[in-house]
């Protein structure tokens, strides 16, 4: 469907740049053309180039960079020449934007009805305030949002974060754009939300012509959104399909590498990480980008970048050896390692009638739960449902709670302070963000003593073996022992952080979300490292996602939550296959999934 | 997972430095010019105070034979002779020390007992951080001279005095910067962690919080030490500091004015001394601070 017609966007040999020193290139040779009504997908992990295409798309660069060469063209005409003037006119009206979080571009300060009218004002649209106010309502009604009073006249504070990205959505298709750029506008949104987002920008698009560029990491939610996909690396275009042929039969490694990284419902396929970290600019190899973490790598892919070429019909890879990795069946996936059998015992942890809050506000209610030792329980809820705050009182960081929490039988006092040192020793808890979690002004051998040292008294040479040791066991060499963490990729930093919880010899690991900072290769590897670790150590987790296609590769019981409270519970074969609970069938199926949009589309 | 770990991976792409952060900091500073030129007058001027009594003609005490009061430069005495015909560049060269030890003391002082505060209230929040912060205020709210001509009044004119009083100064505006960088790093996860496996208080303030503040408070340090400079030369200069007849630059600008237009060198050498220090100190304070904020952004190279 795409190139017949005159594309509505093309991008010819896009070159952007370091406006100083060695002018080093951010992206290179990026060509690609999006027709009316068409979406496609940029997708690229963090790093890879991909806000900087959606942000050059239109005519812009962040500071410190600059268009050294190519050409933009909507409709026809290029915008890259144009007075700089000239190309903001552009913007709203001949190309729009929405970004990845619609609090930042909404200025707080302003009603609901200011911000639109001043997107129509702007550009001219309309002659009177009349008419105006008339588009507007249009415009609220395209994104499915009321158009009364009384919302025009809130704050953007006063709206949902769904809300929030629908007047953002509205305005960006309030001038009648030729050309759309969605930077991950649903990455801060609940499955939920971002379902309904999606498919309302599925359906603008397609009614009035916009040809859209949509910007994600998340392969999932562009596999179930767009026909047409482009992945990035390293700045590079890598490859160029249709989203079918791309997902099911890549023809180059990355891609295939990345698809291997995505969690799956059903659970079939172990999860397989990138092992090695993208190269930034200035840091990138000779040759092919990917070629230092490439199974098909040969002497050829180290001397010359290779070219952008076509395998198929509308298909393009940016490899020389595609035609051996097409070979490869893409049956060839590993299959995923059994999860270990739960054995009845007694439980590691039971939580009794607990009812937490926050101040005055509730957020649990009556949470009775059990974790077994050596078993994962997955707890699964959408924001504000309470089961962060579950995972803290367990983790003894939230004292505001009553009702009971066991420990191998004994009650746990309610915070950390209060519990005896074996306690705090065998409760660990991984944080979120591992950008957060670890002090920056320490080096990672200091990170990983420090409870070392609290719980065990060694001596420094045994202290120095263990802490090798239980780096080896989170696959870090030691040569990051005397690094800091900002000089760690994301992974490797949240890999230290489980190093720092597994060097007290827990009984129970807390997860809360540890994977929803990382880009999905790294997830891949931080869940096959979980999943191995609970294996070979024997550890009870309690995993805290809102990720349902994750629990399938770790957990053996789940757990769903919604408004504090757990709606099911149970084995996490039989609630996904068989949910029960109206809650849990509609998260199952708003969940994206690349399975489910590979087999629609076939 | 395969073999290759990540970290070998990540040999190949991370070619930053391994550099702690607070040397990080001196290096962003040391780029810029300000921090240089401080640093040069800074240095000079403390080693004229530290050393130059070793190349000083005579004791500071000492009244030249055959040179009248206010006697103008001559071959015996090169800057000429004070109120009392004592020699003003000897005096000059002994004099300083006594400024530099006062307020480097006083701004030690008020550092070690800000710092531990703003500590103490951004860790304990609520009634605690409300008391403290409070109380600060109210110190802030008293004029370092004022305070000292107080103390003064009250006990008499002792050195320690004087320390004391600069320092009280110095520790509400010490207290403030501290609680305003601490109070986001409590905030954050690590020191969760420290709290999850029990750390003493103590220790998560000493080791997860203060290392984290450490920029603001190198600079804030500096700029404290030029503020103090001013205050210690003024208080001497009230006679509240060293008493005659030893030598010191505040002392030197009192006991000299009235012969200002018959030989302003003792006047005139001090004042420039104590001037040059304090622009100094506080050029290199200056560097600091504008690092830190550099590194906070992420923009280390360049100024």
């Amino acid at each position: 469907m795409s190139t017949q017609a005159a594309p509505a966007l093309e991008v010819v040999d896009l070159r952007v740049e370091v406006e100083y020193g060695a002018h080093e290139d951010i992206v290179d040779g990026i060509s690609f053309r999006v027709a009316a009504g068409e979406v496609m997908g940029l997708v690229g992990e963090s790093g890879s180039g991909k806000t900087t295409v959606g942000l050059a798309v239109l005519g812009h660069t962040r500071r410190g960079a600059r268009v050294a060469r190519g050409e933009v063209r909507i409709e026809g005409r290029d915008i890259l020449p144009l007075p700089v003037l000239e190309r903001q006119q552009l913007r709203g009206k001949l190309v729009s934007y929405v970004p990845q979080d619609p609090a930042a571009s909404l200025n707080p300060a302003l009603r609901i009805a200011t911000q639109l009218d001043e997107t129509l004002s702007a550009h001219g649209f309309g002659s009177s305030d009349e008419e105006r106010r008339e588009r507007i309502a249009e415009a609220l009604g395209e994104v499915l949002l009321p158009s009364d009073g009384l919302f025009l006249r809130r704050y953007p504070h006063q709206l949902s974060g769904g809300q929030q990205q629908r007047v953002a959505l509205a305005m960006a298709f309030a001038n009648r754009p030729r050309v759309i750029v969605l930077d991950e506008p649903t990455t801060g949104l609940d499955v939920t939300t971002q379902a309904h987002v999606l498919e309302t920008v599925r359906d603008l698009c397609a009614a009035h012509g916009v040809a859209a560029v949509y910007v994600s990491h998340d392969l999932a939610v562009v596999a179930t959104l767009v026909d047409r996909v482009a992945v990035m690396y390293g700045g590079r275009l890598a490859e160029l399909g249709p989203t079918g042929a791309l997902f099911r039969q890549a023809a180059h490694p990355y891609t295939r590498r990345l698809v291997e990284a995505i969690p799956e419902m059903s659970g079939r396929h172990a999860l397989v990480g990138i092992p090695g970290t993208a190269p930034r600019p200035g840091h990138r190899p000779t040759g092919c980008f990917f070629a230092p973490r490439c199974a098909y790598v040969q002497q050829e892919c180290t001397t010359a970048e290779p070219p952008f070429e076509s395998v198929a019909d509308d298909h393009e890879v940016r490899c020389i050896r595609h035609a051996a990795v097409l070979a490869d069946a893409a049956a060839a996936r590993r299959a995923a390692t059994p999860r270990p059998e739960i054995e009845v015992e007694d439980a590691l942890v039971a939580i009794r009638d607990v009812n937490a809050s926050y101040g005055t506000r509730q957020i649990l209610y009556g949470i009775e739960l059990t974790v077994r030792p050596r078993e994962c329980l997955a707890l699964v809820g959408e924001s504000g449902s309470g089961k962060t705050t579950l995972a803290r009182c367990v983790g003894g960081l939230h004292e505001n709670y009553t009702g009971e929490i066991l420990f191998r039988g004994q009650p746990l006092a309610p915070g950390a302070h209060a519990r005896t040192a074996d306690t705090r020793r065998e409760i660990q808890y991984i944080f979120q963000s591992p950008y957060n979690s670890l002090n920056p002004r320490k080096t990672i051998a200091q990170i990983v003593e420090q409870p070392l040292r609290h719980f065990y008294s060694l001596g420094g040479v045994e202290e120095r073996a263990r802490v090798r040791e239980v780096l080896e066991s989170v696959q870090l060499s030691s040569t990051v022992l005397d690094r800091y963490p900002h000089q760690l990729s994301g992974g490797e930093r949240q890999r230290v952080a489980i190093a720092r919880a597994l060097v007290a010899n827990p009984q129970l690991l807390v997860c809360d979300e540890v994977t929803s900072a990382l880009d999905v290769s790294v997830q891949a590897a931080i869940i096959d490292l979980l999943a191995q670790l609970q294996r070979e150590l024997h550890i009870g987790l309690l995993f805290v996602t809102h990720n349902l296609a994750l629990i399938r590769t770790l957990s053996q019981e789940v757990a769903v939550m919604n408004e504090g409270r757990i709606v099911e519970r149970g084995l996490v074969d039989s609630v996904l296959d068989d949910p029960q609970a109206d809650y849990t069938r509609k998260l199952l199926s708003d969940t994206p999934s690349l399975e489910a949009a590979l087999a629609a589309s076939a | 997972m395969t073999d290759v770990t990540l970290a070998d991976a990540a040999d190949l792409e991370l070619d930053e430095s391994r550099r702690g952060p607070v040397r990080v900091l001196f290096s962003a500073a040391w780029s810029q010019h300000r921090t240089k030129i401080g640093l040069g007058i800074t240095l000079l001027l403390v080693g004229i105070a530290v050393f130059g009594r070793l190349v000083a003609p005579y004791a500071p005490d000492q009244g030249l034979e055959g040179q009248f009061p206010y006697a103008s430069p001559s071959s015996d005495a090169w800057l000429g002779t004070d109120a009392l015909g004592r020699d003003v560049l000897s005096r000059f060269l002994y004099g300083g020390l006594s400024v530099l030890v006062l307020s480097g003391l006083s701004t030690a002082l008020g550092m070690t007992v800000g710092v531990t505060v703003g500590l103490l209230a951004a860790y304990s929040r609520g009634n605690l951080d409300d008391l403290l912060m409070r109380t600060m205020d109210v110190f802030l709210s008293l004029p370092a001279i004022v305070l000292g001509l107080l103390l003064a009044a009250t006990v008499g004119p002792k050195l320690w005095l004087l320390v004391v009083a600069v320092g009280i100064t110095t520790m509400p505006r010490a207290a403030r910067v501290t609680r305003g960088a601490a109070v986001e790093v409590v905030e954050r996860d690590f020191v969760r962690a420290a709290e999850a496996i029990g750390i003493p208080r103590r220790r998560i303030i000493l080791s997860e919080l203060l290392p984290n503040v450490s920029s603001p408070l190198i600079a804030e340090t500096t700029l404290r030490m030029s503020f103090n400079v001013a205050v210690v030369a003024g208080l001497s200069f009230l006679g509240f500091g060293l008493q005659p007849p030893a030598a010191d630059w505040g002392l030197m600008i009192n006991e000299n004015q009235n012969g200002l237009t018959l030989q302003p060198w003792p006047v005139l050498l001090p004042v420039i001394a104590i001037a040059l220090l304090t622009i100094g100190t506080s050029l290199v304070g200056d560097g600091l601070a504008r690092a830190a904020i550099g590194i906070e952004r992420g923009k280390t190279r360049g100024e």
